[in-house]
């Protein structure tokens, strides 16, 4: 096979992207341990901690269900700055266009990513704008990056979860993956499906109240709560252990799922995060989580042990048990 | 009644399973059944279903996932179609990342190829079409479920008058190899967990020369969580009542007859012919070849193409796995050389694979 070829795997947020990132991309760019890697870079500089991130969005179709290319885009920087526990604050906006596009569509996705941002309480500042040649890109893509503050001494990281931790979602899972899905592929499904696209920050805010006893924020994107959930356990050097019966799950997203022979826990999700804390927290921060417009079907699903490091386990909806591992290739290509 | 939580229902299933750990207590040999879908498998990964039953039965994955029994050099062909310049390729998803003997389909279209990726093979009949000038080619991988539709495909092709459309053909028929597989000394199936898909077309009588000649009895089996503790079941008390018949758990699709419009469409467009099969080897008339009728159609006959030589990877159980000889496990390159990333052989690719399942969802 031929080594040298970079694969449409190679963006999927699973195996092959880790591997791309350990092989090539952080030993050539800088030497940060896949181990220290988190949803945002947190750096110090005169006493006062900054997080900072950056990331393309390349969504097909465009608009779909619940959002845009636009919405995603400022949302999922907001939340990669809000997963390491930052306040958001300054985000740039970076518009590569198709030649042809439409200026009516722009000003469409313009006036998502403002509204994204106005929600989340951020200020768009700076940015940039290219069109190259019909061909030589789908229409539209964005990159923004983003910087963010602590008002806090917090230590939020993938390596923070702990034996007897509780893991928490703030709502239902595989909305966005499938309502992509759905739109891309023109599926005519009597459905109510809708991305779940949305800044996660102001929830986060509320969260912090439970201080030190909150180890963990991952938002769970590509390759669904399943791959963020190994990515934590991998991190930690811990076991996590979930209970299939306690996700919560739209049946919408459920039939979808059994139609298309999809598993819902690698479906991609853009307004969720999963949560690790300290058992004596765990009922606080539900009740806080249920308080919020985007935790109110959140649930308790998991718990963290020690059992066989680095694995996660699943009790089955019928009771059987079986091991959890990260998204294996592409299960839906280009969702954000 | 939304036809998902009645069948995958705890309570029934923690009972079916009190109730086969029961019949088989206190066997010295396991039961060995045999599931011969890859839908089966993956259900039964998913599931945790391996983790319900007792030790006394033991669930050996078959030969029922078309891409992994799909030989290289169909692969190999494949590709070589794909370098040629007027050429798309359409495809199911599973097989883009299949390897030949010295590349895949991903790669080819990484380089340029035109390889696409569609859900119907009207799709690919569309693109035909719409791309008078070029030559579509759909690869035509699948079973008794797959091959009506591509049937139909080039059915449809042809009262379009589209001279650009070709299939190439590797499809496959199940109850034969069930039969090669029951007669191994080395295997000793219990019993067989039918396809149920498959059943829909062929209909359960035709595994009667399997359970009454051969005496291997034969439960077609649903999907669902439910379906396969029931049809482990129904297996489980024909074996201990020392019978061998044919009955149908899956009642709620599968008929004695199966599909006769289906079986109409197969008959039209298709004859028999011998096949090969992964790690098998040939099977006489286990495979459907496009007939004369329709022989404009077939990619094979109609477009040369030179194709190289064929490799075999090293060290890859892909073919013992298919027969139930050996687990993922045993093999060396199980999730060292061979993962889904980078796959070794064709039972790591496919989503219905046995060692996909394997890696995905563990033990």
């Amino acid at each position: 096979m031929d080594k040298d070829l970079i694969l449409l795997g190679h963006g999927s947020g699973g195996k092959l992207s880790h591997q791309l990132l350990d092989e090539l991309i952080i030993p050539t760019l800088s030497g940060v341990p896949l181990a220290g890697q988190n949803d945002a870079a947190v750096l110090s500089r005169d006493g006062r901690r900054f997080a900072f991130t950056t990331d393309s969005y390349v969504v097909d179709p465009v608009f779909f269900p619940g959002g845009n290319i636009g919405s995603l885009a400022v949302n999922g920087t907001d939340n990669d700055l809000a997963m390491v526990g930052a306040k958001p604050l300054w985000i740039s906006a970076a518009l590569i266009l198709e030649e042809g596009f439409s200026r009516r569509e722009l000003a469409e996705i313009l006036r998502a990513m403002r509204q994204a941002a106005d929600l989340a309480g951020v200020a768009i500042v700076t940015g940039d704008t290219k069109v190259v040649p019909r061909g030589k890109a789908d229409r539209i893509f964005i990159n923004t990056s983003g910087v963010g503050v602590f008002d806090h001494d917090l230590e939020i990281s993938g390596n923070g979860a702990q034996p007897g931790d509780k893991v928490l979602i703030n709502g239902t899972i595989g909305d966005h993956g499938i309502a992509v899905l759905a739109k891309r592929e023109g599926l005519a499904l009597e459905s109510d499906i809708q991305s779940d696209c949305a800044a996660l920050n102001g929830l986060v805010t509320e969260l912090l109240e439970v201080g030190t006893a909150l180890h963990v924020l991952r938002d769970p994107t590509r390759g669904g709560v399943a791959t963020t959930l190994k990515e934590i356990a991998l991190q930690s050097q811990v076991t996590i252990t979930l209970r299939e019966a306690t996700f919560p799950l739209k049946a919408s997203v459920r039939g979808v799922c059994a139609i298309l022979g999809l598993d819902p826990l690698y479906v991609a999700n853009e307004g969720k995060l999963l949560a690790i804390v300290a058992p004596e927290a765990a009922p606080q921060l539900l009740e806080l989580m249920r308080r919020h417009p985007l935790g109110r079907e959140a649930a308790i699903i998991g718990e963290v042990t020690t059992a066989s490091p680095g694995k996660v386990e699943l009790e089955t909806v019928v009771g059987g048990r079986r091991g959890v591992e990260m998204l294996a290739g592409e299960q839906l290509p280009r969702i954000c | 009644m939304n036809y998902l939580d009645e069948f995958r229902d705890r309570t029934a299933v923690l009972g079916l399973a009190e109730r086969i750990k029961g019949l088989t207590a206190g066997r010295s040999e396991p039961l060995s059944f045999m599931e011969v879908c890859g839908t089966h498998t993956m259900a039964i990964y998913q599931y945790g279903l391996r983790s319900l039953l007792p030790a006394e039965v033991r669930l050996v994955s078959g030969p029922g996932c078309p891409v992994c029994v799909t030989p290289n050099g169909y692969v190999d062909r494949a590709l070589a179609y794909s370098r040629l310049p007027d050429v798309i390729i359409a495809t199911f998803g599973d097989m883009v990342r299949v390897p030949g003997s010295s590349s895949f389909l991903m790669a080819e279209r990484a380089r340029g190829a035109d390889v696409r990726i569609v859900y119907s093979p009207l799709d690919a009949v569309a693109l035909a079409a719409k791309y008078p000038e070029r030559r579509v080619i759909f690869l035509g991988v699948g079973f008794e479920t797959t091959a009506p539709t591509i049937a139909g495909s080039i059915i449809a092709a042809r009262s379009q008058g589209l001279a650009n459309y070709f299939v190439l053909t590797a499809h496959k028929t199940i109850p034969i190899p069930m039969q090669v597989l029951a007669a191994d000394p080395e295997l000793k199936i219990d019993g067989y967990l039918c396809p149920a898909h498959v059943s829909a077309i062929i209909g359960a009588d035709a595994y009667r020369p399997l359970a009454e000649e051969l005496g291997v009895p034969c439960v077609i089996t649903g999907f669902e969580p439910t379906d396969v503790m029931q049809g482990v079941l129904m297996l489980a008390r024909q074996v201990l009542e020392g019978k061998s018949f044919v009955e149908i758990q899956y009642s709620r699709v599968v008929k004695w007859g199966g599909n006769p419009r289906a079986q109409e469409v197969l008959r039209e467009v298709f004859d028999p012919c011998d096949a090969d099969w992964r790690g098998i080897g040939t099977i006489p008339g286990s495979g459907l070849r496009i007939n004369e009728k329709y022989a404009a159609f077939d990619a094979e006959r109609v477009i040369p193409v030179a194709v190289e030589e064929l490799r075999e990877p090293q060290g890859c159980r892909c073919g013992e796995v298919l027969k139930g000889k050996v687990t993922p496990y045993d093999c060396p390159l199980f999730a060292k050389a061979c993962t889904p990333e980078a796959p070794v052989g064709a039972c790591m690719v496919s989503s219905e694979g046995t060692c996909a399942a394997a890696f995905k969802y563990g033990q």
